[in-house]
């Protein structure tokens, strides 16, 4: 019996140690064990999210994502929350990779607790957690052990609004909106047309408005989305996330398209 | 030189519950020449008294740069104390690279702190035998704190360290309370008031002994720099010329009650505090 | 059997897996041109990836001291996690020798930070322009391994292949003959390597989709150099920080948005 649990796995080297005398850390030799081929590092994500949308308005940030889990075309699980505030004045949301999000989540809860143990007035802001985030994921990319995620980061403190992006290759970036996956093709243009040059009078309702209308057409034209979605708004209030809302659609049209409705031929 | 027993080991009390090696890192602070720090609800600033060992010799470096909004002063072993400065950058560095943000001051000081303490508590350690001022800006304003061999840190409007550093305390005692609302300048002269109290009879603040650092907005004084809004800058030579300029004459100075050497303080302040 | 599948060659083969690629193209065009006593450097600010405009404003251009301003191009968080470094060791220089490091040393440095990641490389194209110790203006350009040179001029990044040939023409005057009697000049005057960074750019944003969106030029001006040709220009900023040296200017400017 070897007593040092992190020689288990490990065949000695008598070439090396012959009597197996090192403890814990400097033991010589190779330093891959018999367990790491059995190490999976994320090649693809598998319960996934798609798109997040965000914009800038008159009083702050709006981000939407819808409340899909999905395992490939499954629609696996259909409440799940995917936007996520990080103490008072921020709000992330992600696609791609539920598990490696929620790891993400507890990885700046941990981080927003230790700031508020100190106690000392200082808080995050929105823009520090973005670039601590995108170390994070920089530094996982780096590894080669990505978290396999686009993620918005949106907030407003001191008066300042502010929104980025950051994705598993930790890229970067800011602009009034954005939008990952699908979202970045069919919304993108659609927010950008209605957000560019009004992001300081653009009412409240107005942006949820128009997120809103993005998400249906999202809802139409992806089919890894779900009509059940929830807004985020961060502003001088701080934080707020609405409960799951429904989205009226209407399919009737379909009936006409071949292939889709009722009709045989 | 007195001596006591119970000293050799800084992990054994003395029966009367203190540590002498504390103590006596204590008293190297108190070797090194003044240092003085003043704080409004504008700027924080400090004044040191640099030494030179003669002649030929240049002066010694009595503050150094931490980062953009912190800058210190040192009082004692200045081999000490570019080992903790060296560690306060690399926290501040540190901070830059993961947040972007610059630390806030009061955690950069505790850090420090926090190191001086295992000092004073492990095996095979001495304490360190340097103690700072340090200043800084952060997000809830100017900051003025000094840190002691012993693991304390304490925030002050006004504070001293150094060799009769408490001729000067006497002086920011008396007039702290103007401090909050002084402009930049009216701080500085106050500074360099206080400082010259430390010094030893016929001498006198020139360009060459006088160090001023200061963090917060640009002084109509200050010549030859655009810092960045406030960054924390060291004026030295001819930069203080016109600050000194700005002093009162001397008051015909009293006899100074303590020598050239230095009041001892019988368990005074500056010993460990045992709660 | 020949109707059943070979299950045991097919066993034999390794379980297919999609590799996790670490880089990614984000487009946009760098370039740098030296003056006798300045040098200019700039870059466009939009951001792509594929055929998506990601951002209209991402700098690549960066202020390192007030004699060095280091572009970079290619990935672009390799690119910013790189400027950062640098940055980071130019703040210990800075503590270690209380003066900014001269601009022929940050070349070496960024020479060996490139090389240390040999075999991970940052896929980074950088252009270094300042001044160097001597008062000359000078361009520093790397390849993402570390391997450079100083030169007059340089392109790089998407807009490279267009960019560059033109340059080749107007500065170093390739396939120009100078008129009977005259000889071509060794450095242009800077309103001049302002008009070729301008044009330079305007005409790459119409003929490269990942070109345009917006335009930084910083312009670097020796020690004690006058303003001419510089002074009242639109768009124009100073970010230098000290009173006694070198001087920095950064000109913004609009690109085509398309």
């Amino acid at each position: 019996m070897d007593h040092f649990p992190t020689n288990w796995g490990r065949p000695r080297n008598d070439a090396i140690d012959l009597y197996g005398t090192y403890p814990i850390h400097s033991r010589p030799g190779p330093t891959t064990d018999a367990f790491s081929d059995g190490v999976q590092r994320t090649q693809q994500p598998i319960v996934t999210g798609t798109s997040v949308l965000a914009i800038k308005y008159k009083d702050g940030i709006m981000m939407a994502a819808d409340t899909l889990a999905s395992y490939g075309s499954l629609a696996r699980f259909k409440s799940i929350q995917r936007l996520h505030s990080v103490g008072e004045h921020t709000v992330i949301g992600a696609s791609g990779d539920l598990s490696d999000y929620q790891y993400i989540q507890s990885l700046l809860d941990e981080v927003m607790i230790e700031e508020f143990s100190a106690a000392d007035g200082h808080s995050l802001s929105p823009d520090e957690i973005h670039e601590f985030l995108s170390r994070v994921m920089y530094s996982r990319r780096s590894q080669m052990n990505p978290l396999w995620n686009s993620i918005l980061v949106g907030g407003f403190k001191n008066g300042k609004r502010f929104l980025a992006y950051v994705d598993l290759l930790g890229t970067t970036y800011s602009a009034s909106t954005l939008a990952t996956g699908y979202g970045s093709y069919i919304a993108q243009p659609l927010l950008r047309k209605a957000v560019e040059g009004n992001e300081d009078t653009l009412t409240e309702e107005q942006a949820r408005s128009i997120l809103t209308q993005s998400l249906r057409v999202l809802f139409y034209r992806d089919a890894r989305s779900l009509n059940k979605y929830q807004i985020a708004t961060i502003n001088a209030q701080g934080t707020h996330i609405s409960d799951p809302v429904t989205l009226d659609t209407e399919w009737s049209f379909a009936e006409g398209i071949r292939g889709y409705g009722s009709q045989t031929k | 030189m007195f001596r006591n027993t119970y000293d050799s080991d800084n992990t054994v009390f003395s029966p009367q519950g203190r540590l002498h090696q504390v103590e006596y890192a204590l008293e190297a602070v108190k070797q090194g020449s003044a240092a003085v720090g003043l704080r409004s609800k504008t700027h924080a600033i400090l004044l040191a008294l640099k030494r030179s060992t003669g002649e030929l010799a240049s002066y010694q470096q009595k503050m150094f740069r931490i980062d953009d909004h912190v800058g210190i002063a040192i009082a004692g072993l200045t081999s000490d104390a570019r080992v903790l400065s060296n560690f306060m950058r690399q926290q501040a560095m540190s901070s830059k690279m993961t947040f972007n943000r610059p630390i806030p001051v009061n955690r950069l000081v505790s850090s420090i702190a926090d190191k001086a303490q295992v000092n004073t508590q492990e095996y095979g350690r001495r304490p360190y035998g340097v103690g700072f001022l340090v200043v800084g800006q952060d997000q809830t304003g100017p900051h003025l704190y000094e840190f002691s061999p012993s693991g304390n840190s304490y925030e002050f409007y006004a504070v001293s360290i150094g060799a009769r550093s408490q001729s000067a305390k006497t002086y920011l005692e008396r007039n702290y309370e103007k401090f909050q609302d002084c402009t930049l300048e009216e701080l500085i002269k106050h500074g360099l008031h206080a400082l010259r109290e430390t010094l030893q009879q016929d001498k006198e603040l020139t360009i060459h002994n006088t160090s001023i650092g200061l963090i917060g907005e640009k002084s109509t004084l200050e010549t030859g720099v655009i810092s960045a809004q406030g960054s924390f800058r060291i004026l030295e030579n001819e930069s203080v010329q016109p600050f000194l300029a700005t002093m009162d004459p001397p008051r015909n100075k009293q006899p100074t009650t303590a020598p050239a050497g230095e009041q001892t303080v019988p368990g005074g302040d500056e010993s460990m505090e045992t709660d | 059997m020949p109707d059943m599948v070979n299950l045991s060659a097919h066993s034999q083969q390794h379980p297919q897996q999609r590799q996790f690629n670490p880089y990614t193209e984000n487009g946009g065009t760098i370039l740098a041109i030296a003056g006798a006593d300045f040098s200019v450097i700039a870059g466009d600010t939009r951001q792509s990836e594929g055929y998506s405009i990601q951002t209209r404003y991402a700098p690549k251009v960066f202020r390192l001291t007030d004699r060095a301003v280091l572009a970079v191009n290619g990935f672009a968080a390799d690119g910013n996690m790189f400027v950062k470094k640098v940055r980071q060791r130019l703040e210990w220089y800075r503590h270690a020798h209380a003066k900014d490091m001269p601009l022929r040393a940050i070349a070496r440095l960024i020479q060996t930070m490139l090389y240390s990641r040999r075999f991970f490389p940052f896929y980074v194209y950088n252009i270094l322009a300042g001044i160097e110790e001597d008062g000359s203006g000078a361009v520093y350009s790397f390849d993402p391994v570390g391997s450079y040179e100083r030169e007059a001029c340089r392109a790089a990044g998407a807009g490279q292949s267009l960019v560059q040939p033109f340059l080749d023409n107007q500065i170093y005057f390739k396939n120009q003959k100078a008129a009977h009697g005259t000889s071509h000049p060794a450095h242009l005057p800077l309103n001049t390597v302002l008009s070729l960074v301008i044009d330079s750019f305007t005409s790459a944003t119409e003929r490269h989709i990942e070109v345009g969106d917006g335009l930084e030029i910083y312009v670097v001006l020796s020690k004690g150099r006058p303003m001419h040709g510089l002074e009242g220009l639109r768009g124009m900023e100073e970010v230098t920080t000290t009173n006694d040296g070198e001087r920095v200017f950064v000109i913004r400017r609009d690109l085509k948005k398309d």
